[in-house]
């Protein structure tokens, strides 16, 4: 596969773009994989890259039911950050959130990396406190965020009313280099680095079925025929409970709709990203114009990719009381995304019961900004059959011996 | 909108009207229990899709508790029937049943 460059640009435009070929190559399986990851989104092909670029491992097939970055990675809304509040936490996110830095260059592919900042608003006193101690926290972790005041946040964001009679803004919680990426692309981005070092992405490939024998994987049965593996990782979000039910054992996973919306697009009018954690909304401003804004998760277990209509309600009036100006707009388009939640909101990256089977879930809400963090400490697990330090509190065994990642406190529901 | 019929008032309830109340029929573990047994009551679950029998409660009604047994992925309600139960009665089993043949508990 030929590097992309400006001038491979205008060598193409000289030739009516017939040289492009594809991004990554659509093999028929083979029957056997030292490595078979499930799910080709961004997690899965992450791991499948990390795989490669750091321990030589490319007899790797990535396995996806429906199409490439089809699921969560092509409906989150594409926010970047690291200002968490529990040490492991933010040591994944960041590594996630610096890896993100010089990605487009690493991959060769503009995954569009916009470090525009995020601010996560104080709208209650709780929340000042909250957001205050984990500014101190960040300090200790090494993760540049600061606390600023209303007057600022008016400064960095002149369409929001600080002064509003339910939601006042008190304050935020502001990371200068937190910010936002072009979701498909790093799915895109991913994979065709991955097909270049000879590894298999399967699309249309839905996973029916996990041999194992004598508690060891044997391999998987697809839709496409049965394929041996040494090593099995699933990476399959929402769905994880269904592949962990082949396996034969259980997650402290719940899988509920997660819905997004955007505007039509208008002028630039908001250069950085905005969570209010309080009314449940996020928002920014895309590339083309839109107001991404995200909502609030359905209150029981779900798979209908689209949640209820009246959380979308509450988001949106939620935040024409903080963002007057967008009473106005016309939603263009709703859709709902399967996210996993775990029991302490923090994701699941370890060895499952059954020996040969690496698991990456329960990302929940929060999943897009970990992909190449995620990727990375994943693709540690299944090379060297151990944990990293990235990696090594975010087992399973954690809820069995109570050492729980309580993000739930520090994020709120937007995550 | 997803709606459920509270057994209780009888009333035919909008989701706004309710509060959802997660996986229903689990067994609380007592304070001998092993770690694993506490650990699958606390936070293992079965996480289906397909049939899911869950706890709702009628919050902006007559505030009781109920069950239900609903379709995750098409949303489909096979019945509702009183929180005073270990176990989904007969006829919402046979409901499941009728709609769902494959199904097994």
């Amino acid at each position: 596969m030929s590097r992309y460059s400006a001038l491979r640009i205008v060598r193409e435009a000289m030739r009516r773009h017939a040289g492009w070929g594809r991004a990554w190559g659509s093999p028929e399986p083979r029957r056997r994989y030292k490595v078979v990851i499930v799910g080709a989104g961004g997690h899965g092909l992450a791991t499948a890259y990390y795989l490669g670029r750091n321990y030589g491992i490319t007899d790797v097939a990535v396995l996806e039911k429906g199409w490439l970055g089809g699921g969560n990675t092509g409906r989150n809304t594409t926010i970047i950050r690291s200002n968490y509040l529990q040490d492991p936490s933010a040591a994944i996110y960041e590594k996630s959130r610096a890896l993100y830095e010089d990605l487009s260059q690493e991959l060769n592919f503009n995954v569009m990396f916009s470090p525009r900042g995020v601010m996560m608003l104080a709208q209650t006193e709780h929340e000042v406190r909250g957001y205050k101690r984990t500014v101190q926290a960040n300090a200790l972790q090494s993760v540049a965020t600061e606390w600023i005041g209303p007057e600022r946040v008016k400064e960095l964001c002149p369409i929001i009313r600080i002064d509003g009679p339910r939601y006042p803004v008190l304050g935020a919680h502001w990371q200068p280099r937190g910010g936002t990426a072009r979701h498909d692309a790093v799915a895109w981005g991913y994979a065709r680095k991955c097909s270049e070092m000879g590894m298999h992405i399967v699309e249309r490939c839905a996973v029916t079925g996990v041999r194992t024998e004598g508690g060891r994987v044997q391999g998987v049965e697809t839709s496409r025929g049965s394929i041996d593996c040494e090593s099995l990782c699933l990476v399959v979000a929402g769905h994880s409970g269904e592949l962990a039910q082949m396996a034969g054992f259980r997650l402290p996973i719940e899988s509920v709709p997660l819905q997004a919306l955007v505007s039509e697009p208008i002028k630039p009018c908001m250069d950085v990203v905005v969570m209010a954690n309080t009314v449940h909304g996020y928002m920014s401003q895309s590339d083309k114009g839109e107001m991404v804004i995200g909502g609030g998760t359905d209150g029981y277990n779900a798979y209908t990719q689209r949640g209820s209509f009246h959380h979308i309600e509450e988001t949106v009036r939620a935040l024409v009381e903080t963002f007057p100006m967008l009473s106005r707009l016309k939603v263009l388009r709703q859709w709902g995304g399967i996210v996993d939640m775990t029991g302490d909101r923090s994701p699941i990256i370890g060895r499952a019961p059954v020996r040969g089977i690496y698991l990456n879930c329960g990302w929940g809400t929060g999943g897009f900004k970990a992909i190449p963090g995620s990727g990375w400490a994943t693709a540690e697990l299944v090379a060297t059959g151990a944990s990293g330090p990235l990696a090594a509190d975010f087992g399973l065994e954690r809820f069995r011996e109570g050492r729980f990642i309580d993000e739930s406190v520090a994020a709120g529901v937007a995550h | 909108m997803l709606t459920l019929r509270c057994p209780c008032c009888g009333v035919l309830a909008d989701e706004t009207e309710l509060a959802p109340g997660g996986t229903a029929h689990l067994r609380r573990e007592g304070p001998e229990a092993s770690d694993e047994a506490f650990e699958a009551y606390m936070f293992l679950r079965d996480n289906p899709r397909g049939v899911h029998f869950e706890r709702w409660r009628h919050a902006f009604g007559c505030g009781k508790w109920f069950h239900a047994a609903r379709c995750t992925v098409t949303n489909e309600v096979f019945g509702t029937y009183p929180a005073q139960t270990a176990a989904p009665p007969e006829e919402v089993l046979e409901a499941i049943r009728r709609r769902r043949p494959e199904w097994e508990r």
